[in-house]
Formats: C-alpha cells, sequence, structure tokens
C-alpha cells in the first residue's frame, strides 16, 4: 500500500483553496448567475489572466488574524487598565477619534457590504476570493476600531451612537454618501472606487494620519489597532492595482470608462479627505505632518508615479489634480472654519489654535496661512474673549455631490467662492466646484436624490425646524455636553481636573488655558 | 449621459419645491466676507417682499460680521443665478424671478472684510 502524502505543497493547497472551488455551471447560464457583470460596459475576455493579489488561504488567513487580535486585546486591556486615556498629549485629541469613530468606521462596514456584493457578482473565481477575503478584512477593522475607542467612550464626550449619528449628522453625509455612492455602483465601478481610487491612490493621506497622529499623541490603544490593520492595508492596495490592470489589460474598450471612474473617485476622494486634512492641521495637538507636506508625498510624488506607470495603458491623471495640488494650501483652513462656526450641530468640540499652533500653520503654509485665514481666527478669538464666541446661526448651502458645505475657494482666487450652478430638467442645483459638477453631470438621475442635510432639515424630515431640536432629538447629541467649544466644555474642565492630580507641580489655568496639558 | 444600471432607471429629484411645505430655498453670498463659510440657505415664503426678506433674515444672518454696520443695501450689487440683477424691494421674491434654489450674490463695494482679508 503506497502511502498517501500528508500535506499537501503549499501551490496545490493554494488552488484547491481557492480558484479550485469554482465550477463551471451546467443547468444555469452564467449571465444568469452573475446578473452584475456586463451592464457597467466592462469587457473581460479571460478570468484566469486574474493575478490573486492576496496569495492567502482561508486556513492561513485566520491562523494570522487570530494572532494579531490576542496581542491587539492584550494591549487594549492593558490601555483600559493603566487608565491610558489620561496620558495622551491633550484631551483636543480626542475629538479626531470622534471625527474617526463616526465617519470611518462606518465605511469599513460599507466596505465589508460592498466587497460581499462584489464577491458575490464576479463570476472569475480569483476575483470572488479577493473580494471575500477584503470583506472579511474590512468586518475585522470596523470591530476593533469600535473597541479601541470605546474605552474613551466612558471618559469623554460625543463618542455615544456612533452609527446612528453617521445616518443623521449633516457632516457626516459626506462620508456616508461617497460610500452610497460606490456600494450603488456596478461591481466594476466599485472596485475602482473603492479598491483602486481610495485604497490604493489615497488611503496614506487616510491612513497615516490617523495612526500616527495617534502615535504622536500618546494614544496607544488606536496605533496598535492601525498596526494590526497595516498587513491588511498593504493586501488591499495589492487588490487595487491588480483589479485595475486586470481591467485595462483585457479589452482596450474598457480604457475610457476607467478613466472616468478614476475623475470622478480621485475627486470625490479628495473632497472626502479634507475632513482628514482638517484633522491633521487643526485637532491633533501635536502634529504629524501638514496636510500640504502629506499631500506632496503621497499623491503628488507617489500618484504621479503610478499614474506614469498606468500611462502605457492609455491612462491620464485625473481631471482636475492640478485644482487639488493648489487646494492643498487652502482647504485645511476652510474646512475647520466651517466646523469651528458650525460647532453647536457637531458631536465634537472646535477652539481657536493656539499662538503655537498659529505659528506652525503659518510656517507650513507660508503663502496662504497669514494672508487668507489668520485674520479670521484672530477676529473670532477676539469675539470669543468679549464673550461672544461666534456660531453661525444659518445652516449653509451643501453641494449636490459631494455634500460638503460650498466652502471652498476658485484655484485661481482664494478670496472668491468656487460655485456652479446648472439647471437640470427644471430643476436648479448647485455645486463646489467643476468637479463635482462634472459627476452630476455624468449620472443626473444618481445625485438628483442626494439626501442632503440641510434640505431635510427644512423639508421638517429631522424632528423639529430649529437647529437645537434636531441637534437633541434626531442626532442623539447633547446640547452644551457633546457639541460647541472646546474651551469651557465638560470635557475640557474633567481633563483640567485629571492632570490636577496626576502633575500637581503644573496647576490648571497656568499659561494658555488651551494647552493645559 | 445617464446613470448606467441594471435595468431602466427612474429617479424623482428629493429637493422639488412642493417638499418644501409652500417654502422655497434660497441662497445668498456675501462676497469678501468670507468669515461665513459658504452661502445662507434659507427657507423663505415666495410671497415674502424682498425688503422684508433683507431686513428680516438677511441682515440678521449677517450681525456677526463687523463689516455689515456699513452695508448700504442701495448701493449694494447683486447676482441671481450668475445674471447682473437689479431688485425690486417692495416686490415679492417670487415677482423678482427669485424661484426655487435660486442663489443671490451680493457685492458691496468698498467692504473687503475683516482687516481687508476677504474674509
Amino acid at each position: 500500500m503506497t502511502m498517501q502524502k500528508k500535506k499537501l505543497g503549499l501551490k496545490d493547497k493554494y488552488r484547491y483553496l481557492t480558484r479550485d472551488m469554482a465550477w463551471e455551471p451546467t443547468y444555469q447560464k452564467k449571465a444568469d448567475i452573475f446578473p452584475h457583470e456586463d451592464f457597467e460596459g466592462i469587457k473581460i475576455t479571460d478570468w484566469d489572466k486574474w493575478e490573486d493579489p492576496f496569495r492567502l488561504t482561508m486556513d492561513a488567513y485566520w491562523k494570522y488574524q487570530a494572532e494579531k487580535e490576542k496581542k491587539l486585546y492584550a494591549i487594549f486591556d492593558a490601555f483600559a487598565q493603566n487608565n491610558g486615556h489620561q496620558n495622551i498629549s491633550d484631551a483636543r485629541y480626542v475629538n479626531a477619534l470622534k471625527l474617526f469613530l463616526t465617519g470611518v468606521s462606518p465605511l469599513e462596514y460599507g466596505a465589508f457590504q460592498g466587497f460581499s456584493r462584489a464577491g458575490r457578482q464576479f463570476s472569475g473565481a480569483g476575483a470572488r476570493v479577493a473580494c471575500q477575503m477584503q470583506a472579511i478584512d474590512e468586518l475585522r477593522h470596523v470591530q476593533t476600531q469600535i473597541h479601541a475607542m470605546s474605552h474613551y467612550n466612558k471618559h469623554f464626550n460625543g463618542l455615544h451612537d456612533f452609527s446612528h449619528m453617521h445616518d443623521r449628522v449633516w457632516f457626516l453625509s459626506v462620508p456616508k454618501s461617497f460610500f452610497d455612492d460606490a456600494r450603488s455602483a456596478g461591481p466594476f465601478e466599485f472596485l475602482t472606487a473603492i479598491s483602486f481610487s481610495f485604497e490604493y491612490v489615497l488611503t496614506n493621506l487616510l491612513f497615516v494620519p490617523f495612526m500616527s497622529g495617534a502615535a504622536y499623541n500618546g494614544d496607544m490603544a488606536t496605533v496598535t489597532f492601525g498596526f494590526s490593520a497595516q498587513s491588511d492595508e498593504a493586501r488591499h492596495m495589492t487588490l487595487g492595482l491588480e483589479v485595475i490592470k486586470f481591467m485595462l489589460e483585457q479589452h482596450e474598450d474598457n480604457v475610457p470608462i476607467i478613466q472616468r471612474w478614476i475623475d470622478k473617485w480621485f475627486w470625490r476622494g479628495y473632497r472626502l479627505l479634507s475632513l482628514v486634512g482638517m484633522m491633521m492641521d487643526y485637532m491633533l495637538p501635536n502634529k504629524v505632518m501638514s496636510w500640504a507636506e502629506a499631500w506632496e508625498v503621497y499623491y503628488e510624488q507617489n500618484g504621479g508615479a503610478l499614474f506614469k506607470d498606468l500611462e502605457r495603458y492609455g491612462i491620464r491623471p485625473p481631471k482636475y489634480q492640478e485644482q487639488a495640488n493648489i487646494g492643498k494650501q487652502h482647504i485645511t483652513h476652510q474646512i475647520w472654519a466651517t466646523f469651528y462656526q458650525y460647532s453647536h450641530a457637531t458631536n465634537f468640540h472646535t477652539w481657536i489654535p493656539s499662538e503655537d499652533e498659529q505659528q506652525w500653520l503659518a510656517e507650513k503654509y507660508p503663502d496662504t496661512f497669514d494672508k487668507y485665514y489668520r485674520p479670521r481666527f484672530d477676529h473670532w478669538q477676539e469675539q470669543h474673549a468679549n464673550g461672544q464666541r461666534f456660531y453661525n446661526s444659518i445652516l449653509p448651502q451643501l453641494c449636490q455631490v459631494c455634500q460638503v458645505p460650498a466652502l471652498f475657494t476658485e484655484p485661481d482666487d482664494p478670496t472668491q467662492l468656487s460655485h456652479r450652478q446648472i439647471v437640470h430638467e427644471g430643476e436648479r442645483y448647485h455645486f463646489c466646484s467643476d468637479g463635482c459638477c462634472d459627476i452630476f453631470q455624468n449620472e443626473p438621475e444618481k445625485y438628483i436624490q442626494a439626501w442632503l442635510p440641510v434640505h431635510q432639515i427644512y423639508q421638517g424630515n429631522c424632528g423639529g425646524g430649529d437647529v437645537q431640536t434636531v441637534v437633541e432629538k434626531y442626532y442623539h447629541l447633547k446640547n452644551g455636553q457633546d457639541n460647541l467649544e472646546y474651551v469651557g466644555s465638560p470635557e475640557y474642565l474633567r481633563w483640567l481636573a485629571w492632570k490636577k492630580l496626576a502633575t500637581p507641580q503644573a496647576p490648571a489655568g497656568t499659561g494658555d488655558r488651551r494647552d493645559a496639558a | 449621459m445617464s446613470v448606467n444600471a441594471i435595468g431602466e432607471y427612474r429617479a424623482k429629484p428629493r429637493d422639488l419645491q412642493a417638499n418644501f411645505n409652500g417654502m422655497q430655498m434660497l441662497y445668498v453670498h456675501w462676497e469678501k466676507h468670507l468669515i461665513f463659510c459658504s452661502p445662507f440657505a434659507f427657507l423663505v415664503a415666495p410671497a415674502m417682499t424682498f425688503a422684508a426678506f433683507v431686513e428680516q433674515l438677511l441682515s440678521d444672518a449677517i450681525k456677526a460680521h463687523p463689516d455689515s454696520a456699513r452695508v448700504d443695501f442701495n448701493e449694494a450689487v447683486w447676482t441671481l443665478n450668475g445674471e447682473r440683477f437689479v431688485p425690486d424691494y417692495a416686490a415679492s421674491l417670487e415677482a423678482n424671478g427669485i424661484d426655487h434654489k435660486s442663489m443671490l450674490r451680493l457685492n458691496t463695494p468698498g467692504l473687503n472684510g475683516v482687516q481687508g482679508s476677504c474674509s
């Protein structure tokens, strides 16, 4: 009797556990089984040309992830037992986590849903396996993020009910509508949007700022989550590049379709990331790098090399990238000024940057900060000192596509508001930019349905007519606790009390009160 | 172009005037005063006079700005949906041609924001 080989070789094992699990249908038509594969116009001639980006079988995947989880949760436990939240740089830092938990974590769940669907819809087994793996990764990410931040929820405000807020709070419609747009597209556009444009081209502008921000500000829980997700993110980036090259190599007719998606999703991603840029420049007490620096490294240099590489397929860099390159000097200041004045309707606090911080901003933005933005902050600081902290009492006009208030300025003139409007089938629509206006005009039926928070409030669909009622009843925010100015907030006072206990030699009230840590 | 879909795809605008309970949307941007980060979105009655709109809603919205006290609405230069516009203050918004989701830009010559920074 011959002994059977007990262990399979890696290559065989991989084949058996991935592509070999697929089969050719005999009694159903392939087109009926995969009904979403053709309608976008992408032509696939040979799915076997798909190179599996992950090279990972499920059994190995569980083993690796389990090891990472074990370490991750050990650190969460240690962080909680040591009251790690008291060792962060300053309580203002937690506002970045509030933005992350309500704005980003629910997107991870959206990604889980999106990849699950894409994994169901491709007839190529290799692509299905890759999407399935990424779906599981995304589900793990949303869970570990919630667990990383749940400790903060015991000690800080505005972190409760984050998924409820994600569906309702006005500015969270920016990330939410971004992902809904991607998830309601076909599977190929979804992968171009999320795997390529977001995960491959722009992800470093999301993860590096938040995770390095956590490291620089003493947040061990979040930074450990970041490390734990890093190897997953590397796989996701590989998938992003594979999917785009695969589609481009399959048929030349795919090129113009993909180019339009790249144009669209670059611009949508850029608008979404303006929130991250604001976090980097204004919300981190210890800064990592400026948004402009990050944009130069991660988009202009890395993205530039990527699009050079894609040139041979007939792909050019995204339309309007020049506007984004100019915008890097402006958008974070404009966004922070927006949140500052609408802080009565947010789940996080805002403040005027300290003199040191303004000096840092002036150094990082030598051509723009002092000239255009410092006067704004000086004026508000003065008003605040006179007991008139500024809040804008009138709701803002929102862009029909990105849903950010129309707050950006013209690329060639930072003193002029950038605003576009068109009439479509008798209705007026307003946009923040040419980029968003183009996206609308390519698929108007999609965006005429946009759930714009400001219009919804005015239509009476958000629990009441005045902002305070909406904030309390519809958003589930506690007025005067979760929202408004940081200085004087319950959170600020609590932080002072903690630090007084921890560092009696530096009592509260000395120096700049905003930098009490 | 139109949306790429698996079947016939029809959609209704979510923000038709009919959904605003007899009211309409009106956006106003005060040029060179970017302390107000984006155009104001007002809910207004179409029958409201332009004068009432300016006195009751707009003046109140901009009152936090130090330039607001110096605004002379007789000297103001307006555009409505991108076209030069001379309002009839006594007439209603509707009679002024200000329809649902119209955009007004207000320019106040000589006023250039906080420290002349267009803020």
